[in-house]
């Protein structure tokens, strides 16, 4: 039996978090993360929730503490933003060849210069090779769920790999959502306590961390390659499993919305997809042949699960709230790069949306699939990203 | 039994590393752990200990063992402390054994930060004044006027010009019960100061000063002499503090002219190739000086 309430996003984080009972926790408060590791103060101050909570001097530290308490076998997690998961991105490289297996919930803010406390996607797509799951979260209810797999899927023992889950600031932090609650013995069974086979044990030493050269540090990067490789199918059966408890299916890898025939299909990730599947509701209804694909999971790169999806399409627009500067936006060029050599592949477009917290409404995506639609009328490939609702008047 | 006997039995810190003949570190982590005994987790912050003890496939380390980066070992040592809080393994104790560049450089944020939290763990420095993993360049605890590879003596330098950070007194400012300083010179001092560290709980801390071959310049037969000579002349205060006081000084029995200590080491060979080096002698020999003053360090001053 599950429980309805009207929570902030923020809150149900904490909820999610303590409902996980993990033993460590440390944070250093960054907006917009703070409402999630003050609703976790004040549920450690009141005694509903019995962790050791570590206020860090850093987020380098935050990231420090919980990978030194997982690397002991305690079930850890931190949250973070914008300059705070820039500035833990050493540990979490160091942490992933490690394996060790934490939950960071990454809240997404935009990145300095100039400073901006708004959404967008650039900080944890900065983070997105360093060896961490990513997911990335529509609504405060799949804030919720996707917090509890989290756990599951990281201390996995063939994947043990931080995971992230990835949440848009404000939209999703700070807006209040009707969100339906697991039962604590629901979640007790569906997440049993954490008891890794290597740990810091004084009975059966182990040297961790060791300094290793060309014979084997491939084999290092490799094995975890491996283990992101395994996790697209573990993660979609744990996804199921918690399906089974809940009844709420959120999708595996992906969410494929309103894709059959389509002619165009967007690809989204956050909360924005919950606009474009608005607007997508709005162009059906006058006929036209839009989906979405929103990804849930941006790594492991779940390209296979795209490509059934999307082989049929004539056009992706890929809407991209990050930019690789000098080049294009990230979700773009990792599908471009999975789709090159296919001679049936549709055309992608890469559209440059919501930086520094853009708003990008229903009118937006309307004008995203006019886009699409001349450039697949006219034939002519746009190879160059298109940056949405860019202002040329305020341009040096 | 002989120290060397001691230190043989039951080992802790075995072979199967590959520092530097004559290292005073790997000389100082065998006989740390002599003293804390086998319920430790060690934590090692990226460095010569870690470069030396932990080539893959090989581990000198008889005790579980973490190095994770470069400045970020004393969080590392509050998540393992947390972690045991938190499942009630009390009996296990966690230590940090760093360097000096990692201490007072590039992990000293994260080292105040565990420091005002008072979390339980013993941090220990074994301080050889430069990054000698990376070929000596210069750090916060590089002594003045050394020749380091990145503050070199030259036509126009005469090394380092700063003052070494007096990072014991920054850690008893953090309210650490247990601040202290050793040398590898005298080795059941450094033992004793360790069992007297494990005795305490919350934020501790031990500065061992270890020469250092190859990065100091001396022959590797010659490291406990050097340590003496170091401590003898004032500028290696051996002392500890007890809750904010000083309780313990080691006592030099005949005092040595700094330049007994500089002469033979070839980081301080421009101060003596030629008359450029004497006013900079003086002021090492003041520095010394007031050492023995503020710590109380010959054998008719005041304190025990």
């Amino acid at each position: 039996m599950s429980h309805i309430q009207v929570v902030e996003g923020s809150e149900a984080v904490a909820l999610a978090v303590k409902a996980c009972r993990p033993q460590v926790i440390s944070a250093y408060p960054i907006s917009p993360q703070t409402h999630i590791v003050e609703w976790i103060a004040k549920m450690i101050a009141d005694g509903e929730l019995d962790t050791e909570y570590v206020r860090v001097e850093s987020e380098f530290s935050a990231a420090s503490v919980i990978s030194g308490a997982s690397a002991t076998a305690s079930r850890s997690y931190t949250a973070s933003s914008s300059q705070g998961l820039l500035l833990m991105t050493e540990v979490l490289y160091a942490s992933a060849g490690l394996r060790l297996p934490f939950v960071i919930t990454g809240v997404n803010r935009a990145i300095s210069a100039p400073i901006s406390i708004q959404v967008d996607h650039q900080d944890t797509i900065s983070l997105r090779d360093s060896g961490v799951i990513q997911f990335y979260v529509e609504s405060s209810q799949e804030v919720y769920d996707t917090h509890i797999a989290a756990f599951k899927v990281a201390e996995d023992p063939k994947i043990l790999l931080p995971v992230m889950v990835c949440m848009d600031g404000w939209i999703l932090t700070h807006s209040y959502e009707r969100v339906s609650f697991m039962e604590q013995e629901e979640v007790g069974s569906f997440l049993p306590p954490f008891q890794p086979v290597n740990f810091l044990d004084v009975n059966d030493p182990k040297t961790w961390g060791s300094y290793a050269e060309d014979d084997v540090l491939m084999e290092f990067k490799y094995a975890i390659h491996e283990a992101m490789q395994y996790a697209k199918g573990r993660i979609k059966e744990i996804f199921s499993e918690l399906a089974m408890i809940t009844g709420r299916d959120h999708g595996g890898l992906i969410e494929a919305y309103r894709t059959e025939g389509a002619e165009v299909i967007l690809m989204a990730m956050g909360s924005m997809a919950g606009t474009v599947k608005e607007a997508v509701d709005e162009l059906r209804s006058q006929g036209k042949k839009v989906g979405l694909v929103k990804i849930r999971c941006y790594r492991p790169f779940p390209f296979e699960d795209i490509w059934d999806v999307i082989k049929d399409t004539k056009i992706v627009g890929v809407m991209d709230a990050n930019f690789s500067m000098g080049s294009e936006g990230a979700v773009a060029t990792d599908l471009k790069a999975k789709l090159c050599g296919r001679p049936d592949a549709p055309l992608v477009l890469d559209f440059i949306t919501g930086l520094g917290g853009r708003e990008v409404n229903k009118g937006t995506i309307r004008e995203i699939v006019q886009k699409a639609e001349e450039v697949l009328n006219s034939g002519l490939p746009l190879h160059e990203p298109h940056w949405v609702d860019l202002n040329p008047a305020i341009l040096p | 039994m002989s120290l060397q006997q001691i230190a043989r039995k039951e080992a802790l810190f075995f072979s199967g590393h590959r520092a530097c003949h004559g290292c005073g570190m790997a000389l100082a982590v065998r006989h740390i752990l002599k003293a804390t005994g086998k319920n430790v987790i060690v934590v090692t912050p990226t460095g010569c200990l870690e470069t030396f003890a932990s080539p893959y496939g090989y581990s000198p380390w008889q005790v579980p063992w973490i190095h994770h980066l470069f400045e970020n070992a004393p969080s590392i040592a509050s998540g393992v402390a947390a972690a045991l809080k938190a499942q009630g393994r009390d009996s296990v104790r966690v230590l940090v054994i760093a360097g000096d560049g990692s201490t007072f450089d590039i992990g000293f944020g994260a080292l105040s930060g565990m420091l005002e939290r008072g979390d339980d763990v013993l941090y220990i420095c074994t301080d050889n004044g430069a990054y000698m993993n990376t070929g000596g360049q210069r750090s916060g605890a590089s002594p003045t006027y050394s020749s380091t590879t990145t503050d070199p003596a030259g036509k126009e330098s005469l090394g380092k010009t700063q003052m070494m950070k007096d990072l014991p007194a920054i850690v008893a400012a953090h309210s650490a019960p247990y601040v202290a300083t050793a040398s590898v010179a005298f080795l059941k001092d450094l033992q004793k100061k360790v069992k007297k560290a494990m005795l305490y709980h919350g934020p501790r801390y031990i500065q061992i000063d270890t020469p250092c071959p190859s990065g100091w310049g001396f022959p590797p037969e010659r490291t406990l002499e050097i340590g003496r000579t170091g401590i003898d002349c004032g500028l290696v205060p051996i002392f500890e503090m007890e809750n904010g006081k000083i309780t313990s000084t080691h006592k030099i029995k005949k005092k040595i002219p700094v330049t007994d200590y500089l002469k033979a080491q070839t980081r301080f060979g421009h101060l003596f190739s030629d008359n450029r080096g004497q006013a900079e002698l003086d002021e090492i020999q003041a520095m010394a000086d007031r050492n023995i003053e503020r710590y109380a360090l010959l054998r008719e001053s005041g304190n025990k």
